[in-house]
C-alpha cells in the first residue's frame, strides 16, 4: 500500500485514540473531586501536565480550574492535543484516505468530529460532563468497533492497530505517572479511605477498576502498578499495547517473532522483550517514574523508525527499484 | 404536497405542459409525488440533505476562507429525460465525442483541417490550451479524450443544445452516483414505477476504459487515479471515483519516475504504474515538461507517456477541443471528419475573433453571455442581462484588449424544473451534463448531472455560484 495511506491511517487511528483518553481523563478527574474532602484543592493542574502541554496551558489560562481545563483539553482548537483538535486531525487523515478506508468508517469520523465541534458542546461538557465525555468515549470504541467490522483486517488494518497501541501505551503511562506524582506529596492520605480514592481514579483513568478488583481485589500502589504496567491481558496495560503493537507490526512484514529486519522492529522488539521478564519490585526499584520516563522515550523512538521504515518519502533509488522485481 | 399553484411562467418546463399537465415520462412521478402524505416530501428532503451531510459529500470553494468544504445543495425532485429523447442525445454525443478525437489527433499530427482553411491557424497556435509538447503525440490506440462531460442545455424551443464541451478532466460523476443512491432511498415507489436506467456501472466502465488504453504487453495493468490533493475542489470525487475502482488514489509525491517507468511509493518499496487517470491539468503534470513551479506533477512523466510506459486519460493536450473559441467551430469540424450534421446543435455563438462578431457583441452585450475562452466553473464571465452598465462597459474594455480570449452567446432561457421551496414547488432553471467514456468504444452513461440554479430567476447553475443538482432519471 501506499507509504501516504500507511501514514494517515496510523494517525487516523493515533488522534482518535487520543481524543478518547483526553475524555478519560477530564471525566475520572470529575469524578474524583467530587469524592475529596470539601476544601481541598482541585486536582485540575495535574490533568494539564498529563496531556504534556502544562506551558502553554499557564500561559493561555492562569489557573488550572474545571472550566479552564475542560476548555483547553476539550475545546481549544489552538491546543494541538484537545479533543477537537485531535478529532479534526483524526478526519483530516480519514479524508486522504476516504479511498481506502470504509464508507461506515468515514461516516462514522465525521459524525464524531461534528458532535465535539457543534457550538453546543462546550455547554453540555461543563453542564453535564459526565455524559458528554462517556459519548466521546463510546464515540471512539465504536469507531474500533466499526473498523474491526468493516475493514480487511490486512496491511491498512494492521496501521490501524499500531497507531492505537502505540497511542494507548503512551497514554496509560502518562496517567500512571502524573497521578504518581499527584500522590506522592499527599502522604497525608496513605492508609487512609482518600488513598483508595485515588488509585481508584488512576484504575478509573483507564477502565481498569473492575478488571483489577477482579485480580487483585485489594488496592495497593505496586499491585496497581502491576497490573496497569506489566498484565498481558488487560487491553490498556502497557505491556498489553505494545505485544499488540508488536504482532500488528510484525503482521505487516511477515517477520518471525524475536527477529527482525528493520529498525520499527528492532526497537519495539526491545521494549516488549524488557516489558517480558521483568517484575514489578525492579520497577519500583528503579523508580517508577524514572522507569515509565524510560518506556516513553523507547515508544517514541520506535514510532520514528516507524516512520523512517514505512511512511517516509524516501528519495528513489535505482538500486531499489531494480531489487525490488521491477523489470519483469 | 401538490403541484396545483405551479407555474411554468413561459419557460420550458421538464415536467409540466404549458397547459400545467405532466409530461408523457413524468406523470407516475408527478403522481407518486402528490400522493405523499402532507408534510413528508418535506422530511425526506430533509432526511435526504442529512444523509449528504453524513456522508461528507462536499466540495471546497477557492477563495472561500470561512471554511474549505461544502455541501452541494441537492434537490429530491428528479428531472426526467424520456427514453426516445435519450436516444438522441445518447447518438448526438458519440458523434461529437467521435469527431472530437480525430480533431485533436489531426491538430498534433498533419493539421489537414488548418490547411483546408475550415478553421483559422491562428486560433491554434493562439490558444492557451495548445501544447507544443503534444506534437507528433500518439496516445494509446488513438485516444485522446477518453473522459467527456458535455454541458447541454434546453431552451424554450425544447430544444436540446451543447454549451460546452469539457474535455479536461470533467467532474460531478460523483454526485450522480451519489444522488442516485440518495434518491433510491428517499423515492423508492415512485423510483421503482418509472422504469429509470441505472448509472451505476460507471465505475467498472471507467476501469476498463482505463485498462483498455494501458500499455499492450502488461497483463494486469495497475491504474492509479492521480489527484492534485485534499484541498482541490474536486477531492472527494477524486476518492470516491479511486475507492469504487479499487484503485489507489496517489498524489505527485507519491510517484516517482525511474528507470524509464512511474513507479508509487509504497511501504514495501516501489511498484510500477501502468495507466493513470489524472485530475491534474496539463500545465501542472510534469514540472519538467510543462509548468517548473507545479509541485504538484511528477518530474519526467511526459517522457515515460511518450515511450508508451504509462497511459494517461485523458491525453495531455486534449484541451485543445475544449477551448470556447474552438467550441464555436464544433458543427463544422463534425461536418468536416464525418460528412454529417450534428446531431445535437451548437448554441448560436459568436466568436470575437471575427471583427464584425466582435461589434456585435460590444453594442448587444446587455442580451449576450460573454464567457472568456478557458476559464469554468462560471469564472470569468459576463451574464449580461443581469449585469450592471459598469460591468458591461468593464467587459467590453477586456474584449478589445484581448478578442481571442472572448465568445458571446444569446441569453438562453434554460428549461425549468420544480424544485422545493419552503412548502411549495417553484421552477428553477437547469442544465444537464452527461458523461463520455471513449475507450474499446464510446459509451454515453444514462445519467447525468443536473445542475440547477436555485436561486429564483438565476440562470448560473454551477456549485461554486450557488447551485445545487437533482438525480437526473433517464427512462428506459
Amino acid at each position: 500500500m501506499l507509504s501516504r495511506v500507511a501514514d494517515s491511517l496510523h494517525w487516523m487511528s493515533r488522534y482518535i485514540e487520543r481524543a478518547e483518553n483526553v475524555a478519560r481523563f477530564i471525566d475520572v478527574n470529575v469524578h474524583m473531586t467530587l469524592d475529596l474532602p470539601l476544601g481541598s484543592v482541585e486536582q485540575w493542574d495535574p490533568l494539564v501536565a498529563t496531556t504534556g502541554d502544562r506551558d502553554v496551558f499557564v500561559e493561555r489560562y492562569k489557573t488550572a480550574n474545571r472550566e479552564n481545563t475542560i476548555q483547553f483539553l476539550a475545546f481549544d482548537q489552538s491546543n494541538p492535543n484537545s479533543i477537537v483538535s485531535s478529532l479534526r486531525f483524526a478526519r483530516e487523515n480519514a479524508r486522504t484516505v476516504r479511498q481506502f478506508i470504509t464508507l461506515e468508517m468515514w461516516e462514522h469520523v465525521n459524525k464524531f468530529y461534528m458532535m465535539v465541534n457543534s457550538s453546543t458542546a462546550p455547554l453540555r461538557a461543563v453542564e453535564s460532563p459526565h455524559d458528554f465525555f462517556t459519548d466521546i468515549m463510546m464515540a471512539s470504541q465504536l469507531f474500533l468497533g466499526i473498523t474491526d467490522a468493516t475493514m480487511s483486517q490486512g496491511e491498512g488494518w494492521n496501521f490501524c492497530r499500531l497507531g492505537r497501541m502505540l497511542e494507548r501505551a503512551d497514554k496509560t503511562s502518562r496517567i500512571l505517572d502524573v497521578k504518581y506524582f499527584m500522590i506522592l506529596p499527599t502522604v497525608g492520605y496513605v492508609g487512609t479511605p482518600y488513598d483508595d480514592i485515588l488509585w481508584g481514579a488512576v484504575l478509573r483513568s483507564t477502565s481498569a477498576f473492575e478488571m483489577y478488583r477482579k485480580k487483585h481485589q485489594q488496592i495497593s500502589p505496586d499491585r496497581v502498578v502491576n497490573f496497569l504496567v506489566l498484565d498481558r491481558e488487560f487491553p490498556r496495560a502497557i505491556h498489553h499495547c505494545v505485544i499488540e503493537a508488536e504482532e500488528a507490526l510484525r503482521a505487516v512484514s511477515g517477520t518471525p517473532s524475536g527477529t527482525f529486519q528493520n529498525q520499527a522492529e528492532q526497537r519495539l522488539g526491545r521494549v516488549r522483550a524488557e516489558l517480558d521478564y521483568i517484575q514489578v519490585n525492579e520497577i519500583i526499584r528503579v523508580g517508577l517514574h524514572e522507569f515509565l520516563d524510560g518506556v516513553q522515550d523507547k515508544l517514541n523512538a520506535a514510532g520514528q523508525a516507524i516512520f523512517d521504515t514505512f511512511f517516509a518519502l524516501r528519495p528513489i533509488d535505482g538500486a531499489v527499484a531494480m531489487k525490488k522485481g521491477l523489470h519483469p | 404536497m401538490r403541484f396545483d399553484g405551479y407555474q411554468t411562467d413561459n419557460f420550458f418546463d421538464e415536467m409540466f405542459t404549458q397547459s400545467g399537465k405532466p409530461r408523457e415520462g413524468a406523470k407516475q412521478l408527478v403522481q407518486r409525488l402528490e400522493s405523499l402524505d402532507e408534510g413528508e416530501l418535506l422530511e425526506r428532503q430533509s432526511a435526504a440533505e442529512q444523509a449528504l451531510f453524513r456522508m461528507g459529500i462536499t466540495f471546497n470553494v477557492y477563495g472561500d476562507s470561512s471554511g474549505t468544504e461544502r455541501i452541494f445543495p441537492f434537490d429530491v425532485i428528479p428531472r426526467i429525460v424520456e427514453a426516445g429523447e435519450w436516444k438522441k442525445l445518447e447518438s448526438g454525443l458519440r458523434q461529437r465525442v467521435y469527431a472530437l478525437n480525430l480533431f485533436i489527433q489531426d491538430i498534433y499530427h498533419d493539421q489537414k483541417i488548418l490547411k483546408d482553411g475550415v478553421i483559422p491557424l491562428e486560433l491554434i497556435e493562439s490558444a492557451s490550451s495548445f501544447r507544443r509538447q503534444c506534437i507528433g503525440l500518439n496516445p494509446p490506440r488513438g485516444i485522446w479524450c477518453h473522459i467527456t462531460g458535455t454541458d447541454l442545455v434546453r431552451h424554450t424551443d425544447g430544444n436540446w443544445y451543447v454549451l460546452e464541451d469539457n474535455l479536461r478532466c470533467p467532474s460531478g460523476v460523483s454526485y450522480v452516483l451519489e444522488n442516485r443512491q440518495i434518491m433510491k432511498r428517499t423515492l423508492p415507489q415512485a423510483f421503482e414505477a418509472c422504469n429509470v436506467l441505472p448509472v451505476s456501472e460507471y465505475p467498472s466502465r471507467l476501469l476498463d476504459m482505463l485498462q483498455f488504453v494501458a500499455p499492450e504487453h502488461i497483463a494486469n495493468p495497475t491504474a492509479a487515479l492521480l489527484t492534485p490533493g485534499v484541498f482541490n475542489s474536486a477531492y472527494f470525487e477524486h476518492s470516491f471515483l479511486a475507492k469504487q475502482m479499487g484503485v489507489e488514489l496517489v498524489e505527485g509525491r507519491d510517484l516517482v519516475v525511474a528507470d524509464g517507468h512511474v513507479l508509487m511509493r509504497t511501504t514495501k518499496g516501489f511498484e510500477r504504474v501502468d495507466v493513470l487517470y489524472r485530475r491534474i491539468d496539463d500545465d501542472f503534470i510534469d514540472p519538467l515538461a510543462f509548468r517548473p513551479d507545479s509541485l504538484l506533477g511528477v518530474p519526467g512523466l511526459l517522457d515515460v507517456y511518450k515511450a508508451g510506459r504509462v497511459a494517461l486519460a485523458n491525453a495531455p493536450g486534449t484541451g485543445i477541443a475544449d477551448d470556447k473559441v474552438i467550441y464555436a467551430y464544433v458543427p463544422k469540424i463534425i461536418k468536416y471528419y464525418l460528412g454529417e450534421d450534428a446531431v445535437i446543435s451548437n448554441v448560436p455563438t459568436h466568436v470575437c475573433f471575427e471583427p464584425k462578431d466582435r461589434q456585435y457583441v460590444v453594442e448587444h452585450l446587455d442580451q449576450l453571455v460573454v464567457k472568456a475562452a478557458n476559464e469554468s466553473g462560471g469564472y470569468g464571465m459576463l451574464v449580461g442581462p443581469h449585469a450592471t452598465p459598469e460591468q458591461r462597459s468593464e467587459f467590453a474594455k477586456r474584449i478589445e484588449a484581448n478578442p481571442r480570449n472572448y465568445i458571446a452567446q444569446p441569453t438562453l432561457s434554460l428549461s425549468r424544473v420544480p424544485v422545493i421551496v419552503e412548502d411549495h414547488f417553484e421552477g428553477r432553471h437547469v442544465d444537464f451534463r452527461p458523461y463520455i467514456l471513449y475507450g474499446k468504444d464510446i459509451f454515453v452513461l444514462p445519467g447525468g448531472l443536473t445542475r440547477v440554479a436555485l436561486k429564483k430567476g438565476s440562470l448560473v447553475v454551477n456549485s461554486s455560484q450557488g447551485g445545487g443538482s437533482k438525480d437526473t432519471w433517464v427512462l428506459g
